[in-house]
């Protein structure tokens, strides 16, 4: 196989990797590594890199579109960008201390847990919570345009939602991905952020967390050209197109499909890494 | 809210965030392109080599050197760039939400904003953990 046709396999690899992403919620980036180390035989430090790169342009592709709808939050964004940011230096500072086998089960690990996590159902939260007074301070609170008008919510726990990023953020430098499943979790369980809000929001700190991490990917040598533009390329087409599909068909039974599909990319990274051949 | 007298409403400022990502990720994605298909043209004959670590040369790590293999239309280089712009698509954009707080005169959000720009620049531009 030469490189030509390596490129046009991964670009490929990348387009389906994207679209499962979307569609499982998970994000391409998740997806995109086990395909990688598993079908294409890379080192998981380059796909890792590659991962990365597909997040920033997923998530700024995402974002153009939708960020105009006023959903997202920028405040809680921001407020919680400063542990994200922080964890992402951790993670990536981790990571040269981490064997490529070890990563490989982390991720495994982290990849069932995010399947379970996006599988379940998300409910919206009750609008009627009393103000959090740390959230009241911050300013947290604020309005979403509803059918009926602008529907104004209050924001709750605001440290348990700065911890689990933290760690959203760690996951991120450590494993190339976008964490989103993870910054879901603190934005609709410890928050009590309404679906839309906590989605938009947690896509818009997707990007950024990713820049944090990939600014040091790139000085320590994990980001390598050749294969981070075939994977860019398709994963970026391969969401864009499963968002789209995603608005017209939402089936319990085609996301049980893909669940099941990532949970044995999750099996095998885990034997994989213990096994020692990762 | 009191933002009115600058004249930017919130709606304003999210706007421009849209076009400017949109921007970003067009231009990076187009660098890509053109780095790509010199790539591909160059050196689509050769084996890939990516199932053993390396790490990648010192030019293609920083951005100084990046930049200098771009001049020379080094297919590499010119991915790389690609990819170093679509890095600061995201930095910019909260880059952009620091001059949006500070013009709200909300000096918590914009000093907040300000050190999550500052970690995302020491990331890239100093790199080393």
């Amino acid at each position: 196989m030469n490189t030509l046709e390596f490129s046009v396999l991964v670009w490929l690899g990348s387009i389906s990797a994207g679209l499962l992403g979307a569609l499982t919620g998970l994000g391409g980036g998740i997806v995109v590594i086990p395909m990688l180390t598993l079908l294409f035989a890379v080192d998981i430090r380059y796909a890792a890199g590659a991962a990365l790169i597909s997040v920033i342009a997923t998530s700024s592709g995402a974002a153009s579109a939708y960020v105009r709808d006023g959903y997202s939050n920028l405040r809680v964004g921001m407020f919680l960008e400063v542990a994200t940011t922080f964890g992402a230096l951790a993670g990536a500072a981790l990571a040269a201390y981490i064997s490529g086998s070890r990563i490989a089960v982390i991720f495994g690990v982290v990849l069932l847990f995010s399947a379970y996590l996006s599988f379940r159902k998300r409910r919206n939260p009750r609008s009627d919570a009393p103000p959090d007074r740390l959230a009241a301070w911050l300013r947290l609170d604020s309005t979403y345009p509803a059918p009926g008008g602008l529907c104004s919510y209050h924001v709750q726990g605001v440290p348990p939602a700065f911890g689990l990023m933290f760690v959203a953020g760690t996951l991120s430098g450590l494993l190339g991905i976008g964490s989103g499943a993870v910054k879901v979790l603190a934005l609709d369980w410890a928050m009590h952020l309404p679906f839309k809000v906590s989605t938009t929001t947690s896509n818009f700190m997707i990007g950024v967390t990713a820049a944090a991490s990939a600014g040091v990917y790139l000085s320590r040598g994990y980001i390598d050209p050749g294969l981070a533009m075939p994977v860019m390329l398709g994963v970026l087409i391969g969401s864009l197109v499963g968002a789209r599909v995603l608005e017209k068909v939402d089936s319990a039974a085609l996301r049980l499909v893909f669940c099941a599909v990532i949970v044995v990319l999750g099996i095998e990274m885990i034997f994989n890494g213990l096994t020692g051949r990762l | 809210m009191e933002n009115e007298r600058t004249g930017w409403t919130e709606q304003q400022v999210e706007r421009t965030i849209g076009t400017l990502l949109r921007v970003g990720l067009m231009i990076a994605t187009a660098v890509v392109l053109v780095g790509a298909s010199l790539y591909l043209y160059r050196h689509g004959s050769e084996p890939p080599h990516y199932r053993i670590f390396r790490g990648e040369p010192a030019d293609l790590r920083s951005i100084g050197g990046i930049l200098r293999d771009s001049m020379q239309e080094r297919s590499r280089g010119l991915i790389q760039l690609g990819l170093l712009l679509l890095l600061a698509t995201p930095v910019a954009r909260v880059a952009f939400s620091v001059v949006a707080f500070a013009l709200e005169r909300d000096r918590f959000y914009a000093m907040v904003t300000l050190v999550v720009l500052a970690v995302l620049l020491y990331s890239i531009v100093g790199g080393y953990v």
